[in-house]
């Protein structure tokens, strides 16, 4: 029965490793993706390459339909997963905050960490830059402390909650939302280098 | 920087390769990917080496140095220590492991540098504001049908694309 409790079985330090190990996993997708590069990182938000949108779904669609069969079959236990609490306010004011960040800096954290690793000098900048952010933020946090705590705040509610849902519904839906932007992307790519072939 | 033959694997390969990392996370710990929070357990322990007790005063930092006796000893960190190295592995296969600066051709290293900066810092409030990165909000809690990841997610694609018009001559 999934998750394991690898601590308990194996010790401490396997756990450590196990943790490596997925990290590697993460770290090597990611900059196979492209995704140490933050000119592909930034053509998603001009609508030239939409790399970030497509890896970013297929991988959710597929972690998503493995837990759900998953739990269908009975061998992941959906309740025992970490579902991250919904505070609603902070996450969208931070949402769009991390998303300026984005397209000015060129990475998000875990790109920034491929790009460093391969390198990079900016994505090892944004990484000091990020530092520097969230040491400001918790230098400032305490004025708005009421907002970051309980603005929103929902407790461990999915999308079956909040839309009153079953999981067939929502998984199915995710999946056509999916499917959905993938057909789209693919047009938006095919206009932009259409439109690129003609420039002189 | 000229166009050089940056090829990359195929998105969607991509996408399920990363699903599947992804999805092994959940089956053998309980909990998804991770990557802001090694950078925030970096400040607060490079905070407390430059200015010892200054963590004290810092709300959100001093939970990260003072709960156990080794800060260091968190997944977190084991889990960017494998990012790291497959990042490496992953662009030394595909010969993309040199010093460089990505940015358009209308902008020099330097701005490039700054701007990185920059952005890291408001990218880097953002992220605390959120409590998560687009690898443990958007990617971990996406995938387990979080609401407030979801709500996160849009906001950042938001966030972004209402930024965007106002650095092209960064990228272009």
């Amino acid at each position: 029965m999934f998750p394991l409790n690898i601590e308990t079985q194996l010790g401490h330090i396997w756990l450590n490793v196990f943790y490596v190990v997925i990290g590697f996993g993460f770290g090597f997708a990611l900059e196979r993706a492209g995704f140490g590069n933050a000119r592909v990182l930034a053509a998603q938000f001009y609508l030239r390459d939409m790399r970030v949108l497509k890896v970013m779904f297929t991988a959710i669609v597929t972690a998503m339909l493995l837990v759900f069969w998953g739990s269908q079959l009975g061998i992941v236990d959906y309740r025992a997963l970490f579902i991250n609490p919904t505070h609603l306010w902070p996450g969208i004011v931070g949402g769009v905050i991390f998303g300026a960040g984005f397209v000015v800096g060129g990475y998000c954290p875990g790109t920034a960490i491929v790009s460093m690793a391969t390198l990079k000098l900016d994505g090892a900048l944004f990484i000091v830059g990020l530092a520097l952010g969230m040491f400001v933020f918790g230098e400032t946090v305490e004025h708005f402390r009421a907002f970051w705590d309980s603005s929103g705040f929902l407790g461990e509610v999915t999308l079956m909650d909040w839309l009153g849902l079953s999981t067939g519904v929502v998984v199915l839906a995710v999946v056509a939302m999916a499917l959905a932007m993938f057909w789209a992307a693919e047009k938006v790519e095919r206009y932009f280098a259409s439109r690129t072939r003609q420039d002189p | 920087m000229s166009e050089k033959s940056y090829t990359y694997m195929n998105p969607y390969a991509a996408g399920i390769f990363l699903g599947v990392v992804l999805f092994a996370s959940f089956a053998l710990f309980g909990h998804g990917l991770g990557a802001s929070g090694s950078v925030a357990i970096a400040t607060g322990v490079a905070t407390d080496a430059i200015a010892p007790g200054h963590v004290e005063g810092n709300a959100y930092l001093v939970n990260l140095v003072r709960q156990q006796d080794n800060p260091l000893d968190n997944w977190l960190v084991f889990e960017i220590i494998g990012v790291i190295l497959g990042g490496l592995v992953s662009g030394a296969l595909g010969g993309r492991v040199r010093k460089e600066t990505f940015h358009g051709p209308r902008i020099d290293d330097k701005k490039r540098l700054l701007l990185a900066v920059l952005g890291g810092a408001v990218a880097g409030f953002g992220v605390r504001m959120s409590r998560g990165c687009t690898s443990s909000q958007a990617l971990s809690g996406g995938a387990v049908l979080s609401a407030g990841s979801w709500a996160f997610m849009f906001s950042v694609f938001a966030g972004a694309y209402m930024t965007a018009y106002f650095v092209r001559k960064q990228w272009y």
